[in-house]
């Protein structure tokens, strides 16, 4: 049986061990503290804890005075509303003056399930990577994650951290170090490779099974570090495998998957297709349910890497 | 001995509005209104209240000045380049390629610019934010922030008001430079935020009214705000958009155009230069 951990909840505790760590570490939060698990540190350092109430906005101006005058604010709630409701916010008052604010988003992607399509966020990667100073990370698991918060405690200038409303399998070890701008390659592929982030990297190793069954030899890499992006490890897997799918729980729209492929098109063109959501809203129901409504399964990131194999060689599919 | 230092500051507000004027007129854009409103707001603040050292721009101990109407940065400018935060020269290159001198204050760059504003309603939840470092870190700092009376349409202020309060920020000390006039026109008529002093009581804050041209008024109310201990202070100060230069009063023409070299000409002579 696989392990599952949250990486939520991984926030929280790695929150309340950086608050014993650090006296500069504070907290915000807009209302939903014990779901973000932002609570836990809230408990142990009252003085160091502020919920704002309902208003983001309110919350990431907040924290750049804070930021403005020393302290390291990490300042949460669901992704949507962190990036969507307060993004110029965090435009103006964070990435311009490169505020030392650290933005740590639960529920992003479409498995927040039951709460249907105004809570379900498929745009925070774009919205935060367009923004200049602004760094994003995305986990695959949840000491990934841990990894990644300690960094951004530990790095000055603005971050964002994408983290999911559902658990995830392990697939790191507790002492994982965390190198911003670093993919992690996965698997060494032959005929194809997958690049990944969060939940889609554990769909992506399923579908490697799957396609292994068909004798392909696909590469995998996390590429959680979206920006700034391991632009190296992307030309080095187009070059290898001359096959690129690009797979995240975001829409295929200035996320992950136009990352990838705005480094191919300028530095190394290569077959690729992006599985994601197709410019679309979401809709209520169970995550996995939801994941296989909108493609997102390991089923079509095999057909997927089928295509693109069928491209490379200039099959039936060009 | 208070009458030599409201001449003396009047003095200082008289050679701001030159300043201004001189540089928003070789800039060739920007804000001349709101910017004349607020000299009295800011000369009280930098040469008769504030503890800061342009020495030192991020000595802890400062207090500190948000200007949340960024587009009033000309006013500030001139302070702070007569204060000796930089050289008065850059007031020339306002606005333009390289310049030390956004054309809205960017704290990445400029001396004594503590928070980069521009766009409107964001600059009361940073004073916030600073306000909170400050009591974490027991630093005995006082911060300020000043509000336009169209940006208290934004709704951000508000979110803003109901924090200061909740948190008891009795170290901040909030103006608005209640001119009445808005780039689309009266205030009163675009979207009226009228009662401002009985909304900032009904959201827990201490609120006090002054002539903002009136440099005893300005210094009293700030004093008061000083003592006044479990809750914030806004000050309403009621100004006059364009004051000091009689054809750019209470004119909304001059919120975002500056003097043509025919008009510098006329406003410097009225500031008897």
């Amino acid at each position: 049986m696989v392990e599952m951990l949250g990486t939520r909840e991984m926030y929280g505790d790695t929150l309340v061990e950086l608050g014993s760590e650090n006296e500069d570490i504070v907290v915000l939060d807009s209302d939903l503290s014990s779901s973000t698990r932002t609570s836990k540190f809230g408990e142990r350092f009252p003085e160091r804890f502020f919920n704002m109430g309902v208003s983001e906005q309110d919350m990431i101006d907040t924290a750049a005075g804070l930021a403005a005058s020393g302290k390291i604010p990490f300042a949460s709630t669901f992704a949507i509303f962190a990036t969507g409701r307060a993004w110029e916010m965090i435009r103006q008052s964070v990435c311009y003056p490169k505020n030392n604010v650290k933005i740590v988003a639960t529920h992003g992607g479409i498995t927040v399930g039951p709460d249907g399509a105004s809570h379900q966020c498929m745009e925070d990667i774009a919205l935060m990577r367009v923004l200049p100073n602004m760094t994003v990370i995305v986990p695959a698991d949840a000491h990934e994650a841990r990894a990644a918060i300690r960094f951004a405690a530990k790095n000055r200038g603005p971050f964002y951290i994408r983290l999911a409303r559902d658990k995830f399998p392990v697939l790191y070890s507790p002492d994982l170090d965390f190198e911003l701008g670093r993919a992690r390659v996965q698997r060494v592929g032959r005929e194809a490779t997958i690049i990944a982030a969060g939940l889609m990297v554990h769909e992506a190793l399923k579908a490697i099974d799957l396609l292994e069954g068909q004798g392909l030899r696909v590469g995998l890499i996390n590429m959680s570090s979206i920006k700034p992006l391991d632009r190296q490890a992307v030309l080095d897997a187009a070059r290898t495998t001359g096959a690129i799918v690009t797979a995240e729980e975001h829409s295929i729209l200035g996320g992950l998957g136009s990352a990838v492929a705005e480094v191919l098109a300028e530095e190394c063109p290569t077959p690729m297709r992006r599985i994601g959501v197709r410019d679309l809203f979401g809709t209520s129901g169970e995550p996995q349910a939801l994941l296989a409504h909108y493609g997102l399964t390991a089923q079509e990131i095999a057909r997927a890497v089928g295509e693109v194999i069928g491209l490379k060689t200039g099959g039936e599919n060009r | 001995m208070e009458e030599d230092r409201v001449a003396e500051l009047k003095e200082i507000a008289r050679q701001v509005r030159i300043d201004i004027l001189k540089m928003l007129a070789k800039a060739g854009s920007g804000h001349t209104g709101g910017s004349l409103s607020a000299v009295e707001i800011v000369t009280a603040l930098y040469f008769a209240k504030m503890r800061h050292n342009p020495e030192r721009p991020d000595w802890e101990e400062r207090d500190r000045f948000v200007l949340s109407k960024g587009h009033g940065v000309p006013v500030l400018y001139a302070v702070l380049g007569r204060c000796g935060y930089f050289d008065r020269k850059h007031f020339e290159t306002l606005r333009q390629l390289g310049s030390l001198l956004q054309g809205h204050p960017y704290s990445g760059l400029t001396p004594g610019i503590e928070v980069s504003t521009g766009s409107l309603g964001q600059g009361l939840s940073q004073a916030n934010g600073i306000a909170l470092a400050t009591r974490l870190n027991r630093k005995d700092c006082r911060v300020y922030v000043l509000l336009g009376d169209g940006e208290s349409q934004e709704g951000l202020i508000w979110e803003a008001a109901m924090t200061s309060a909740h948190y008891k920020i009795d170290h901040l000390c909030a103006i608005t430079d209640n001119n009445g006039l808005q780039i689309d026109g009266p205030v009163s008529k675009v979207m009226a935020v009228e009662p401002i002093a009985r909304k900032w009581e009904a959201f827990g804050w201490h609120v006090l009214e002054v002539d903002g041209h009136r440099f005893e008024e300005i210094l009293a109310a700030l004093d008061c705000a000083e003592n006044t201990k479990g809750r914030p202070t806004m000050i309403v100060a009621h100004t006059v958009k364009g004051k000091g230069v009689s054809f750019m009063e209470n004119q909304v023409k001059y919120h975002g155009t500056v003097p043509t070299p025919q008009e510098l000409e006329l406003a410097l002579k009225e500031l008897q230069v």
